[in-house]
């Protein structure tokens, strides 16, 4: 087998087993569970009265501002992956460079937080 | 033909057979955490918790997964439903993926692959399609709104999740989980573990990992006081199941995470006997049921938080202290010429 089928075919194996057992969990009660559908049970859950409209409604702007908080700082996360894993062949210069792009993103962080995009109030 | 069957068939067979032990094992594993979580729960509130389905209660679980089973599976008439079917199955499947990796004892793993740990991470991030995909499709306004602030907590813990994997990185020099295991080796027993050199990574990474699993005191999208159950509220019956599988399957992940990384994975305390003979499997569990053991006990003595000082804690706090902690560590490991 080659090198990299032998590394990762077993991930895909695993993730089909998991698959299986979670299907047959999910197809189960369909399966053998008594089922009485009417108007009341299958309607949307509501506290005491019925649902108005569609409930895909407009939400909080602050949501989308943590998403893209999300994605700056986990790309960061990410890129010192590899800077991580080869540090000690990397040397002064290798922090130096790290610290210096660390502190761009931290000056970033810093104007986010004086800009009131981390407050919920 | 001969060749192909001794070169594909048999290890497609055993790695099949691997997978199926493996999973088998972690169900029947959860099902009983799931019960000492219950236990825990009750015996610090002076309750006696599940003691009726067998010997002590001890059938609980399985009870309850039949109980599931044969319970009445509704998908309401507004939801989108094959997204909301698809949800559950998302979540539990990528919670179980990730398990793939993770060294249970030297060698006892499905595939060692070298960038385990970023795998992990990989796969946990996905995990938050899972909610916003059940949140969504219910098209209900409990779940929706459950949905987002599920979406938006497990995203900021995640951040602090990654900045203290990178610590424990620096100190290693590889992304392979079993090398992480084996560089916490070393003649002082459980005093070489990175516990003690990264402390306060260690509790940050417990706390995020609460957060990030959504459990107590930070179950905000499950909420039953506001939110009745998040974005869980149109699901019955096994959809339901998988979610809550998921997520307890998840928690176990996270146990497992803060032993790999930070209390030397399958290594005896003492590498003397009698500690050394008893085979890593069996400090794996034990470590993985210790901190189990301090979730459930967050769980049963900690207040809710409120959702505007989770959102501080993670990053007006977690984000800079972990961010600080990564040049700190890189800083001295570069000064004493430590690094690997």
């Amino acid at each position: 087998m080659p090198e990299l089928l032998q590394d990762y075919l077993p991930i895909a194996i695993f993730i089909g087993v998991a698959a299986v057992i979670a299907l047959v969990l999910m197809a189960a009660p369909f399966a053998v569970a008594f089922r009485n559908p009417d108007p009341e049970k299958m309607s949307a859950y509501e506290c005491g009265f019925n649902a108005f409209d569609d409930a895909r409604m407009k939400f909080d702007v602050r949501f989308y501002l943590v998403a893209i908080l999300f994605i700056i700082f986990d790309l960061e996360v990410a890129f010192l992956f590899p800077w991580a894993v080869a540090f000690g062949d990397l040397g002064w210069f290798g922090f130096w460079s790290m610290m210096v792009f660390l502190g761009v993103l931290t000056v970033g962080f810093i104007y986010e937080w004086r800009k009131g995009a981390l407050e919920w109030d | 033909m001969a060749e192909f069957f001794w070169d594909y068939v048999v290890p497609f067979l055993i790695i099949v057979g691997q997978s199926v032990l493996l999973l088998s094992t972690l169900l029947v594993l959860i099902a009983y955490l799931l019960y000492a979580d219950r236990k825990v729960w009750a015996a610090v509130q002076m309750r006696r918790g599940p003691n009726v389905v067998g010997p002590w209660g001890l059938l609980q679980s399985f009870a309850d997964l039949l109980k599931f089973v044969v319970k009445e599976p509704v998908v309401p008439d507004t939801a989108n439903k094959g997204v909301f079917l698809l949800a559950p199955l998302v979540m539990c499947i990528l919670a179980l993926a990730a398990w793939a990796v993770v060294p249970v004892a030297e060698g006892w793993v499905i595939a060692d692959i070298n960038v385990g740990i970023l795998y992990i991470f990989a796969i946990s991030s996905l995990g938050v399609y899972g909610v916003i995909m059940g949140g969504w499709a219910s098209n209900s306004k409990y779940p929706f709104l459950g949905a987002l602030r599920s979406a938006a907590q497990m995203v900021s813990y995640e951040v602090s999740l990654g900045f203290v994997i990178i610590t424990v990185l620096l100190l290693v020099g590889s992304l392979n989980l079993t090398d992480i295991v084996l560089a916490q080796q070393g003649d002082w027993g459980l005093f070489n573990w990175f516990w003690l050199p990264l402390f306060p990574m260690l509790v940050v990474f417990f706390i995020s990992a609460l957060a990030e699993t959504n459990r107590p005191p930070f179950d905000l999208p499950e909420a039953e006081s506001e939110l009745v159950a998040g974005f869980m509220v149109e699901y019955s019956s096994t959809p339901y199941l998988l979610f809550m599988l998921g997520e307890y399957v998840a928690i176990v992940l996270m146990c497992a995470l803060v032993t790999i990384l930070f209390l030397g994975g399958w290594l005896p305390p003492f590498d003397v006997p009698p500690f050394n003979w008893v085979p890593g499997v069996v400090w794996f569990t034990l470590k993985v049921c210790l901190v189990f053991y301090m979730f459930a006990m967050v769980k049963a003595f900690v207040p809710r938080y409120r959702y505007d000082q989770l959102m501080r804690l993670g990053w007006k706090v977690f984000l800079p202290i972990s961010l600080f902690m990564v040049a700190a560590v890189a800083a001295v490991l570069q000064l004493m010429g430590w690094a690997p």
